[in-house]
């Protein structure tokens, strides 16, 4: 286990005894440039999806999501009233409400007396603003009541869930399969075979994507999501992969499996299966990112909105007249989520499983 | 019963011949050892009776039926492997059960059996370890006990102790020993190691580049090498063997002029012509060193070692041959010295043919 002083300890290790060297300065100068050029982005999306509209389409530079301060109009059905500072020629500065334009100056009136309106030159006022999270963004398209009634998140979801745990299942057993037939078996013509896979990787995927479109709609999978799923699991990266892992697995093992009266299937599932996790969990990563994050293939062959991906579910957000940027903002953290912690828990997996093959 | 036949067995990959037609017939619970230097096809042979390698031409018959077409899957053997490629996902229990759960036993007598191989070869308190926590000795016993579960036909071993420490060598040596006197299954087992061979063998084949040497019991090869090959791999320090030229040949006796030396009689029907070239093999044990001057040859001692128990002279013949004499007890002869030795009872010594290093059978053998 590790406990939060190994961390810590970790974390300030130094090549110099007493205080820092230079190089200590250095390095961690150099680490944490890392860090932000990592995490920023990251970190920047998820503040500006808490954002309102306004903030975003006003293109509002600063991190944290700010918004004016309101106060209610006069009477109940007039809309609400924005807050200003106004800074008073004396140098004092007190709250107004913002009224209306009038010229070059601004009808307001101070919050201790509403009922006097007051006009002050526009260079007087700067806006009063407040950090205001905005988390509707992220409710209102999930949990319904939202402006955007095209955007079915959980419909998304389930179709980009199913679409990614299918397709990583049947890539896994699929190119393992392949894999092991090309490491373990002697025949004619082996080598070729395995060069011929790996050349596939020359052809770039947008050549194909006519062909492909054809034979996919031919099998009449259009709007299905099987038509996202049957073309990309088996790939040549995947074969490649395993196969370099599986040519590490002594014969022995699989012929002291076929003196213990196993049949070839079974050695497969019970001893190459378990004995290539490592790989595997690498593959299913990579498998997890390519199928949750890809987008043309599901927008060529997904035309209805029932049987939309996440992704173009994403890209719904972004119309001609339409730019629901916050909601975009907020969906895209969400969809980010599940890989991460995909990743989070296989990569913990994939150092146990190569501490795990302990063979001589 | 479970007897094991080969008939005019070749195996080639590619044009390279490995095995060079070999025939051997194993009797029921017979402990047979396949002995011979590395490269010599033995494990390879092992490997044909197992079903993992096919022969390239000849038969395989175990209990009479020929098996050549079977796969190892079937042939119901069990083998031990020298990695012992335990498998190292699994406990020590699903490493013993692996086998029985693949032949569809009922899961109470895959209990009872691993459980019996666990006692047998002490090592109930591992079964729920992984491979990978166990030291060598330990992964060499489940190796041992996967196959004993199995209660096969026939053991194959190949080379199972020599990735063992030589004490460890030893220790195993008796428990794979007493192991077939309890199961009292037939054994095939693969070696380069002569001692072991020697050791546990109810009958060791010698073979050397995909021939079969001679098969017969330990001290039949000790006593009766059939050629130079066998007569110096088996017995250690290895036997000695002097040039020597055929002087008189008749029907029950030779007599031999050794190159620098005198002449010895052998008793064999040496079939060469006089004045043919021979080889005088004499195993170190049986020479008895004398004063200097004296005995059948001399001999110019290199380097003596002194065990206590028994010593060791080094030297060479005036010929200029390496000649070794093992000695009971201890000795005051000493490096540099030259003394005379005599080459062994007349009956401890072996002709050989120098050019086809067949020996020249003993006189008895005849009648």
């Amino acid at each position: 286990m590790i406990t939060s002083t190994d961390v810590s300890s970790f974390l300030a290790r130094r090549r110099g005894r007493a205080g820092l060297d230079w190089t200590d300065v250095l390095a961690y100068t150099y680490l944490a440039l890392g860090v932000l050029i990592v995490l920023l982005p990251v970190l920047w999306m998820f503040l500006s999806s808490i954002k309102s509209q306004r903030a975003l389409v006003e293109n509002d530079p600063r991190l944290l999501p700010y918004e004016q301060v309101m106060v209610p109009g006069a009477t109940a059905d007039q809309p609400p009233l924005g807050v200003f500072v106004w800074r008073k020629p004396d140098g004092s500065t007190v709250d107004v409400a913002f009224r209306a334009p009038r010229g070059r100056n601004m009808l307001v009136h101070t919050l201790a007396d509403p009922a006097t309106a007051i006009e002050v030159p526009r260079d007087q006022l700067t806006r009063k603003d407040k950090v205001a999270p905005r988390y509707q963004n992220y409710t209102e398209p999930t949990l319904g009541s939202t402006q955007t009634r095209t955007f079915n998140f959980l419909r998304y979801f389930w179709n980009s869930t199913f679409v990614t745990v299918v397709a990583t299942l049947i890539t896994l057993v699929v190119n393992a399969m392949a894999a092991f037939a090309l490491s373990k078996y002697q025949f004619k013509g082996r080598d070729a075979i395995v060069l011929i896979i790996v050349a596939t990787l020359l052809i770039p995927p947008t050549v194909i994507l006519v062909p492909l479109f054809m034979t996919v709609s031919s099998l009449g999978m259009i709007n299905s999501l099987w038509g996202v799923i049957i073309p990309a699991v088996a790939t040549p990266t995947g074969v490649f992969l395993l196969r370099q892992y599986m040519l590490t697995i002594p014969d022995e093992l699989l012929e002291a499996a076929r003196m213990d009266s196993a049949s070839e299937w079974k050695i497969f599932w019970r001893i190459m299966l378990p004995l290539s996790l490592p790989a595997l969990s690498v593959l299913a990563i990579l498998s997890v990112m390519w199928r949750w994050n890809d987008f043309m293939w599901p927008l060529i062959v997904l035309t209805q909105s029932e049987v939309f991906t996440l992704q173009l579910g994403l890209s719904t957000f972004k119309g001609e007249l339409n730019d629901n940027m916050h909601y975009l903002l907020a969906m895209t953290v969400l969809t980010l989520l599940p890989v991460t912690l995909v990743f989070v828990f296989l990569q913990k997996h994939i150092t146990t499983g190569i501490a795990n093959t302990g063979l001589k | 019963m479970s007897t094991l036949e080969l008939k005019q067995i070749t195996k080639s990959f590619g044009a390279t011949k490995v095995i060079r037609g070999i025939d051997l017939a194993v009797n029921h619970g017979e402990f047979t050892v396949f002995v011979g230097p590395s490269g010599c096809g033995k494990s390879t042979l092992l490997r044909m009776i197992a079903g993992l390698e096919t022969a390239t031409s000849g038969d395989v018959l175990i209990d009479d039926v020929r098996v050549n077409d079977i796969t190892a899957a079937e042939r119901g053997l069990a083998m031990v492997f020298q990695s012992y490629a335990l498998y190292p996902h699994m406990s020590v229990r699903q490493n013993l059960s692996f086998g029985l759960e693949n032949i569809k036993t009922p899961k109470p007598e895959i209990k009872r059996r691993v459980d019996e191989a666990a006692r047998m070869l002490r090592m109930e308190a591992l079964l729920d370890r992984r491979p990978g926590q166990l030291s060598g000795g330990q992964r060499q016993r489940v190796a041992i006990g996967r196959a004993v579960v199995r209660e096969p036909k026939i053991f194959l071993f190949d080379e199972p102790l020599s990735n063992l420490d030589a004490e460890l060598r030893v220790q195993m040596r008796v428990e794979i020993g007493s192991l077939h006197q309890r199961l009292g299954n037939t054994m095939i087992y693969v070696t380069h190691d002569q001692v072991e061979a020697m050791t546990m063998a109810d009958r060791i084949a010698v073979l050397k580049d995909g021939r079969l040497e001679q098969f017969g019991r330990p001290l039949d090869l000790y006593n009766r090498p059939a050629n130079l090959f066998v007569a110096g791999f088996i017995g250690s320090p290895r036997m000695n063997f002097l040039s020597a030229k055929l002087t008189e040949a008749t029907g029950i006796c030779a007599f031999a002029t050794v190159d620098g030396g005198g002449t010895v009689k052998v008793p064999c029907v040496a079939a060469g012509a006089p004045g043919s070239a021979v080889k005088l093999g004499i195993r170190p044990e049986h020479i008895r060193p004398v004063e200097a001057g004296g005995g059948d040859i001399a001999l110019k001692v290199t380097l003596t070692e002194q065990l206590g128990g028994e010593s060791y002279l080094h030297g060479t013949v005036p010929s200029g041959e390496a000649l070794s004499v093992r000695l009971p007890g201890q000795t005051r002869v000493t490096r540099g010295e030259t003394i005379g030795v005599v080459l062994g009872e007349s009956n401890l010594r072996h002709l050989f043919d120098a050019e086809t290093g067949l020996v020249f059978e003993p006189a008895d053998a005849e009648g």
